[in-house]
Formats: structure tokens, sequence, C-alpha cells
């Protein structure tokens, strides 16, 4: 049953506010949620007034502003800071999305920052994602096949078999998605989720595989993938701008058509 | 480390929810509204059943403000639902998940559920229900 209210230990309270520093003109406020595991007590969220003119266009730079210079105890994942390693996944003025790729000018008023909705915290806006691996490793994310390859070169595939896994194997698995979705808030136990689906989808969709059958009695699952009722978070907030929700479909489709063919 | 006290993250407090996932929790919301409806249904069918005097009084109920005030709500729930029901189809399908058609369609299902809802009303008023 979907619990809708935060756990007791989960209530976020009321932080720190950090003030400008003196003869700052361009200030722009930063909440961001913290909790530290050494302490034991509830979650807050701190306010940073930062200095805009000082400080790179991002969400993302504006956090490494305060780390460096306002307060070092803050925690976050990052690498690539272009997009494309899906560390920085948060949630930030109540849209899932990268840091690294969201611009701070897009934003009215203060930056909101929170981890990724409905997933235990590491620490500030780390989220524990072993959940979501484990998820993914259940789909099997490799190629399956009998036939073995050729012996002098790859596997081959024409250019329109190719085409059909646009839109799918740009996914970087940020989480933003799956996260988003209030299915895999109350049910994501069982529920895989958008972005897992949509892996799930993407080995479907590829010519070489040749294990569609069992990935789909692997899939026909009132949990595994029926808990989708197309609310479409996930496509609405995907930062590399993928359809998860029209990738379920598609797997949706498939299990109709093995059915009636 | 310890994993065992650590806390949610906010999901519904935080999570700015768009026009789609709005009109999925209304979705929803009228289905089971609407089950409600169909008990009262067979309430008034009983009443019918159940010679004048059950009947006329479960007229009268219907007639009050409120009785209409709820098949008012009635009407529009199932012409929500309705509506909304025939996106899914479409979306069962494998059409219309892109971003805005996603948009337009919400917009055109709130739009044909208000209208119907209305249209029904008007043509109920113009054979004398009011009356």
């Amino acid at each position: 049953m979907a619990e809708f209210t935060l756990p007791k230990n989960s209530v976020v309270q009321e932080g720190k506010t950090y003030l400008a520093a003196e003869g700052v003109t361009n200030v722009q406020e930063v909440h961001v949620y913290r909790w530290d595991p050494d302490t034991g007590e509830n979650p807050r969220v701190d306010i940073y007034n930062i200095d805009l003119d000082t400080c790179g266009p991002m969400v993302l730079d504006a956090i490494i502003k305060i780390k460096d210079e306002i307060d070092p105890t803050l925690t976050f994942r990052r690498s690539c800071r272009e997009g494309i390693c899906g560390s920085c996944s948060m949630n930030i003025n109540g849209r899932n999305t990268l840091a690294c790729t969201k611009d701070i000018g897009e934003i009215d008023g203060p930056i909101k920052i929170y981890p990724l909705p409905h997933l235990p915290v590491v620490k500030d806006i780390v989220p524990d994602l072993t959940h979501f691996y484990a998820q993914y490793t259940s789909i099997k994310p490799w190629i399956q096949s009998t036939t073995p390859p050729p012996p002098d070169r790859e596997r081959l595939q024409s250019k329109e078999d190719r085409a059909q896994l646009d839109g799918l194997y740009e996914c970087i698995l940020c989480a933003c998605c799956s996260t988003s979705c209030p299915s895999y808030w109350w049910n994501g136990d069982r529920y895989l989720g958008p972005a897992i689906l949509l892996q799930a989808y993407r080995w479907l969709a590829d010519s070489r595989d040749e294990n569609a059958g069992e990935r789909l009695d692997e899939l026909e699952d009132p949990f595994k993938l029926y808990r989708c009722h197309t609310i479409m978070n996930c496509t609405e907030t995907c930062p590399k701008g993928l359809n998860p929700a029209k990738a379920i479909a598609e797997i949706k489709k498939l299990l109709v058509e093995r059915k009636i063919a | 480390m310890s994993s065992s006290n650590r806390p949610l993250s906010p999901h519904l407090d935080v999570y700015k929810l768009p026009l789609s996932a709005v009109i999925s929790i209304v979705h929803r919301g009228t289905g089971a509204f609407l089950t409600m409806g169909t008990l009262v249904l067979v309430w008034w069918l009983m009443a019918l059943a159940g010679g004048e005097e059950a009947f006329m009084s479960a007229q009268s109920f219907m007639g009050s403000f409120f009785g209409r005030l709820i098949l008012f709500g009635w009407s529009f729930a199932l012409f929500f639902h309705l509506c909304n029901g025939v996106r899914h189809l479409i979306w069962d399908a494998g059409y219309g998940f892109e971003k805005d058609t996603v948009e337009k369609s919400s917009l055109m299902v709130l739009g044909a559920a208000g209208f119907l809802t209305f249209f029904i009303w008007i043509i109920a008023f113009s054979f004398g229900v009011g009356a």
C-alpha cells in the first residue's frame, strides 16, 4: 500500500542560512537538502546565498561553488559535467534532471535541490541506487544469442535494424525517470520502473539478440511491467529527451502480439 | 556505515507533477467515484421496483439540490473517465507518446469532458427535467 507521507525520521526540517558575502550584488538563493548520517538528526534544508557573477552557468556549478567556498561538508555525486555520465541526477525545483545540464537562468526565484525522490538517502543529495542497479542486472542487459558470431567479424546489423535502437541506446541510467514515477514510488520493490523497462526494450529491439521470447516471459508480470499506468512523468522529466513511456508501450504491444499471433 | 536509519527522500511534497500526472490521478479518482455511482443506480432501480412510495422518495432525493450536485459530479466523472479511457486505448495502440502530443491530448480530454457534461445537462433541462 502506498504511503503518501514521509516516515518520522525523514521529515525535513529548517536548516541554516548562509548569507552572501558583503558587496555581492547578483545574489542567488540556493536551497539544498542536507542529511548527515553521523548526527542522527532529521534531514534539513540549508539556504546558501551565492554570488552569480562569479558562478558558472549550470546548477552543478552553483553546487560546486558552495562546496568550494561556503560549506565543504556538502556531499553530492558528479563526474562528467556534460550530461553523459548521469551522476549528478537530482530533483531541481520539483523536476528530476541533471544538475550539469540545468541552466540556472531557466529558474525563477530560489534554486531548490533535493535528492532523487523516494529513495534511501546515503548523505545529503546522494541517494542509494543499489536496488535500481539490481533491477537493471535482472533484465540481463547484454546480447543473448545461440548462433555463434562469425569467426572473422562482428555481428553486423542493417542500417534499418540499427535505427531501431535510436532513442534507446542514449539512456545513461541516471534514474531521473524511475524516481519521477509515482508507480515506482509506491511499488518500486517489484515494479521495474521506466529506466529499466526502456533498457529491457532496448534488448528486445536489437536484431542481434535471439532471446526475445524468454525476455518477454520474464516481463509478463503484473508488477514488473504492468504497474505502468502511463502517468508520463518519465517522459516529461528525461534529461536526455528520451521516451520511456513509449518503450514500455512497445513492450506491452509485443506481449499482445505474441498472444494473438 | 549503518544504512538502517537512512531517511526516505521527499517525493509527493517536492515533485512538481505535470498535467498528465494530475489527469492520471483524476482518472483513478473518477473511476472510484463512478463505482459508488453504480451502487446508487442499483439503489434507484430497487426503489423503482419497490413501488410508488419508495420510488417517489428516491426521486425527491435525487431531485434535491444535493442530489443534483452529485449527479452533476457523476456525469462529469463518467465523461472524463470515458474520454481519458479513449486516450488510454490510443496509447495502448502505441500512439501519442510525444511530449507535445501528450500536452495537447490532456487539454482535449479536459475540454471534451467539460463540454459533454454541460451538453448533457443542457439537454436534460431543455427536456423539462428541471421543472
